[in-house]
């Protein structure tokens, strides 16, 4: 398969905000029906990415480009994007006030679609998947995120991206804030949603989401490019060893490339700073 | 992403729905501008005791002699033209209780508005004003049965001259303020409510007031009693043409909660952008006694209005829920008061305000606790949506707590329409400005949701939105 028709294709992306680079030429292919983890330290541009995949206008592309399916999205709208089946689990989830979830979510069931849902059709639908996601019926009428916990938050991200059914779903850091518990509950839901046409880019700073849901590929972004790609066990290699190894490729290119370049040094390196 | 901002249209239809107007009529109108001839010619033309035209004349003395407030919009008060407004004007020789006695232009007034349908369907009674006299008045027979009195005011200094004048002024006295004072002196019309011992009044009364003529001052003056344990809800909704020359509406509105009572004070505000709004309002609650003011300000030129409850008796409580919206060249200037004079009151103030474009919203509020008032408890809760960058909106929340042993809370946000809230939206689907009114409307939901369904139903749909440049 041709990365031009893969389903998500980031070529040498570069990325500013507020003129300041963020990402400095990061290239990633997430085929169908794969799940790609992306790790990193604080700062290394992880959900700079995960914005700009949606289209958020805080973020200024200066180079480089991203394909969904074969389309440009990058002239995309965002409700146009999450209209074509992209969707994003925002970190820091946002409240809205005085709007309720079913509202919230039918309104965005129609906007995904194109066309009004049925009630009857709609109100099925979200019962299965709050049934499946633990989540009691009354927290529909619940404002959207107002006053919730961090748990509440991520479960509400995961029973949207459940309601929606997107084709790529971007979870950023849906790990953070949550006690085992909570975290078990959402990744199970996150498992749960895995399927053959769809595709998931997991960015998360730790490992401990990965111990329930295995990725089939694992990147390393450090100073806003990919510094190593490789399989599950890179994961593993990262919570003992940490980041520290890692420092951004000074030149774009193949990650493949990168990889090799930005290899973790010695055990116990802890000098070379990134 | 589109570079073209969404915009939230208030009252986007006006001049359709509410701005039209009808040939003007009169049986009596006063030539403009006011003196004391004037005043004694409206109280002797109502045919009123010698104490209510002393009354007036004070209240005209106590009007000339105040300054104009040296606060809030200094600059459009000063543009008040009080020597062209008409003071008093009577549209029809008498208050009908049928629509169909009532003028025929006045009645497709009404008709246009939807009060006699909104009567049929939810309301246990109606006083619709038109200029300075009401010309329509019905209430439910079995409210009668049970002694609810439910009048225009002038009818009640005629019926009911006792109550009239042991309550009259007694809440806001006629040197309150200048345009108490104004009121005080021309006042005509308004409603009179008793609503006796334990009855509790299941549907709405209402009261709508209209101006039709140019340049008109309409000055109505509302007294509500709810005697022991009685409960009532009276809603108000005002609308006018939209002309080019100012009209000015000043009201007073005196409520009085005997012990256990309850009242509450619905008020949908939605003048033409000509009218300046300068109202009193005002409550006291005895003893365990509740008086909520529920007020709506969509329209004016200029609004200043701060309801105020008197927590006199142990346990009373008094709330202020108020949505303000100021569009292009509107400054509404609301907020509340709520005076705890008594143990154990509480008082709850949430103000929610929208500014779009040159609107300018304010909050000016006052807490005031008294020696005494132990565990008092009031909670303040101020929130500013700003739409547009020349949009304005300022808070001035007054404390002033002289009793040590009290709970009180005050929180303010000013926000604009969070990118972030939008972007979230947005990233599920919905067009700006499908966010945009989401957010907006989740935003005024809390006043809303207490609003009765079909006054929620109508204001939402005032609170529109729709894409500038763009098609429907």
């Amino acid at each position: 398969m041709t990365k031009e028709s893969s389903l998500l294709h980031v070529d040498n992306l570069h990325v500013t905000v507020d003129d300041k680079p963020i990402l400095n030429g990061l290239t990633l292919t997430v085929e169908a029906g794969t799940v790609h983890a992306i790790m990193g330290p604080n700062g290394s541009g992880k959900s700079t990415l995960s914005f700009v995949i949606m289209g958020h206008p805080k973020y200024t592309v200066t180079q480089g480009r991203i394909l969904y399916k074969g389309e440009d999205l990058l002239a995309l709208a965002p409700e146009e994007r999450a209209q074509r089946g992209i969707f994003l689990a925002f970190q820091y989830p946002t409240a809205i006030p005085g709007v309720t979830i079913a509202n919230f979510l039918r309104a965005a069931l129609r906007g995904v679609r194109g066309k009004d849902v049925p009630v009857k059709e709609f109100r099925e639908t979200v019962k299965t998947h709050l049934k499946a996601l633990g989540i009691p019926e009354s927290f529909m009428n619940r404002y959207v995120n107002d006053g919730f916990s961090g748990g509440e938050k991520k479960r509400l991200e995961i029973l949207q991206m459940a309601v929606l059914g997107p084709s790529l779903a971007v979870l950023d850091e849906t790990d953070s804030g949550l006690d085992i518990d909570a975290l078990k509950t959402v990744a199970a839901g996150i498992s749960a949603l895995r399927n053959p046409q769809r595709g998931m880019l997991l960015i998360t700073h730790y490992q401990r989401l990965l111990n329930y849901i295995k990725p089939d590929v694992v990147h390393v972004l450090v100073g806003g490019r990919i510094a190593k790609t490789g399989g599950p066990d890179l994961a593993l290699e990262l919570e003992s060893k940490g980041y520290q190894g890692f420092k951004p490729a000074t030149e774009p290119g193949d990650p493949a490339e990168l990889g090799g370049r930005g290899s973790p040094i010695a055990a116990g390196g802890g000098t070379v700073r990134k | 992403m589109s570079t073209s901002k969404p915009q939230v249209n208030v009252n986007e239809d006006y001049e359709k729905l509410y701005g039209f107007h009808v040939a003007e009529r009169s049986v009596f109108k006063s030539e403009p501008g006011l003196d004391e001839t004037k005043v004694k010619q409206i109280s002797g033309m109502k045919g009123e005791p010698p104490w209510m035209l002393q009354q007036r004349l004070r209240g005209y003395q106590h009007f000339m002699r105040k300054p104009m407030p040296v606060w809030a919009n200094t600059e459009l008060l000063n543009s008040i033209k009080f020597d062209n407004i008409y003071y008093y004007l009577k549209p029809t020789q008498k208050q009908s209780e049928s629509w169909e006695d009532v003028p025929p232009e006045i009645k497709e007034t009404f008709d246009r508005l939807g009060i006699p349908e909104a009567e049929r369907k939810f309301l246990a009674g109606v006083s619709a004003q038109y200029e300075s006299e009401s010309v329509y008045h019905s209430m439910h027979e079995d409210l009668q049965k049970q002694g609810v009195i439910f009048l225009d005011m002038d009818s009640a200094l005629k019926e009911q001259p006792e109550m009239v004048q042991r309550y009259f002024g007694t809440v806001i006295p006629p040197a309150d303020n200048k345009f108490a004072a104004l009121n005080t002196s021309v006042w005509s019309g308004g409603s009179f409510i008793y609503v006796p011992k334990g009855v509790k009044v299941a549907m709405p009364l209402q009261a709508y007031f209209r101006i039709n003529a140019k340049n008109m001052g309409q000055f109505e003056r509302t007294l509500i009693i709810a005697d022991e344990g009685a409960e009532v809800t009276y809603i108000e909704g005002c609308t006018a043409p939209t002309y080019s020359s100012d009209s000015l509406h000043s009201a007073v509105v005196e409520l009085i909660a005997l012990p256990h009572a309850k009242i509450r004070y619905v008020t949908i505000q939605n003048w033409s952008k000509n009218v300046y709004n300068l109202v009193t309002k005002r409550a006291v609650a005895y003893e365990a006694a509740t008086v909520e003011w529920l007020d709506g300000n969509l329209g004016s030129k200029l609004t200043m209005k701060y309801p105020g409850v008197y927590l006199m008796g142990r346990g009373a409580r008094g709330e202020v829920l108020s949505v303000a919206f100021a569009g292009d060249g509107q400054h509404q200037d609301a907020g509340a008061k709520m005076i705890h004079a008594a143990p154990d009151t509480s008082s709850v103030i949430t103000s929610k305000s929208i500014s779009k474009g040159s609107g300018r919203t304010t909050y000016r509020g006052l807490v005031k606790v008294y020696p005494g008032a132990t565990n008092a408890k009031s909670t303040v809760r101020c929130d500013a949506l700003m739409l547009n960058p020349e949009s304005r909106s300022d808070t001035y929340p007054t404390m002033e707590i002289d009793e040590k042993r009290v709970s009180i809370g005050h929180e303010a946000t000013v926000s604009k329409v969070g990118d972030e809230q939008l972007f979230y939206a947005m990233s599920r689907g919905l067009t700006e400005a499908e966010a945009m009114n989401m957010i907006v409307n989740g935003f005024i939901e809390p006043f809303v949701k207490e609003l009765p369904l079909e006054y929620a139903v109508e204001l939402n749909r005032l609170v529109q939105l729709e894409m500038e440049g763009a098609v429907g």
